[in-house]
């Protein structure tokens, strides 16, 4: 008959198995290629990281280097009226949405061979702050 | 204030001595032409072409910004000498660009109308006096600064990574010259821009 000691010593290792084997999973994910989950954006702090990254060629009322934002969430790709875009991203069938913004600023030429724009935003944590703003600057 | 803080006076370059021109400091002080150019051609995508037309388009509204504020009327000297030497590298910036995007079989895009950059950049609602002007400039410096940074892992050549790596470090000057002028302390954090 098992007793409490080593009842303990099953459930330890029990425990250490399950360990290993979600490790394993998250581990091949990666290996896949899956990409980690996007952090929580905070549309405060996106305010400042648009403020600080994006003003240099955008504005969200007015077309500038770059087209205007407001209501750039959901909208077609390549359609802020009166923006001359490069024709990759004009003739682009989808609409801009989280996982959209968040591939094209970690590599907009990567996500749309052909666009103009090059500037990547690295930090994850940056990039779901100003989605974040963007979405709400849309009224999203 | 110690006895080697510059005063802003002296910051802002006048010393009772000649100013150089804007021409002759966009030569000397911005990035030599030839050299961008040649370096550009070397290994040059069409990426590459793309990214130095956005980068001249920046220039371009950086050149008409310093312009509409230079002509407002609202810069006293020595701002305004000031504002005349940025435009200066700015167009030594330009300059370099277009030569480089016409080498590498690019057509570089041409400026707006001042007028046009002033609607877009919300100038009549939002500039009234010489501090707004300033703070349009160096606004519009740390966006560039931030640009040219952020485009750097996109280029295909080390070469065009470092001359962006250099112009970045051009606006980053003239924010951190027009944030003093403004009587901004530095930021206490590090890693000020990108």
């Amino acid at each position: 008959m098992v007793n409490a000691k080593g009842r303990s010593l099953v459930a330890m290792g029990l425990t250490f198995i399950l360990a290993v084997i979600a490790g394993t999973g998250a581990i091949m994910a990666t290996a896949s290629g899956a990409a980690p989950a996007m952090p929580a954006g905070d549309a405060t702090r996106g305010a400042q990281v648009y403020e600080d990254n994006c003003t240099g060629c955008h504005s969200l009322d007015a077309n500038r280097v770059g087209p205007a934002h407001r209501g750039v969430f959901g909208r077609k790709a390549g359609s802020a009226p009166g923006f001359a875009y490069s024709p990759a991203l004009k003739k682009a069938k989808f609409a801009w949405d989280v996982a959209k913004l968040d591939t094209w600023l970690t590599n907009p030429q990567g996500f749309v061979p052909g666009a103009k724009m090059g500037f990547r935003l690295p930090d994850a944590q940056k990039r779901a702050d100003v989605i974040a703003y963007l979405k709400k600057e849309s009224g999203k | 204030m110690d006895q080697f803080a510059p005063t802003r006076r002296s910051i802002l370059g006048t010393t009772g001595g000649a100013m150089l021109s804007a021409a002759a400091i966009g030569v000397l002080g911005g990035v030599s032409s030839s050299a961008f150019a040649k370096t550009a051609k070397k290994s040059a995508t069409q990426g590459d072409v793309d990214i130095l037309n956005v980068a001249l388009g920046l220039e371009h509204e950086a050149i008409a910004a310093y312009s509409i504020g230079a002509g407002s009327g609202l810069l006293a000297k020595p701002v305004l000498d000031a504002a005349v030497l940025f435009q200066g590298h700015h167009k030594g910036h330009r300059d370099a660009l277009i030569k480089a995007i016409t080498d590498m079989g690019g057509k570089p895009v041409a400026a707006k109308t001042d007028a046009e950059y002033a609607a877009a950049l919300n100038v009549a609602a939002t500039v009234k006096s010489q501090a707004d002007v300033l703070k349009l400039a160096q606004k519009l410096e740390k966006g560039a600064a931030n640009a040219y940074i952020g485009v750097i892992p996109s280029f295909s050549s080390n070469d065009l990574k470092q001359i962006s790596a250099r112009l970045a470090a051009d606006e980053a000057s003239h924010w951190a010259t027009l944030s003093f002028v403004l009587g901004e302390a530095p930021p206490a954090a590090p890693l000020i821009f990108g």
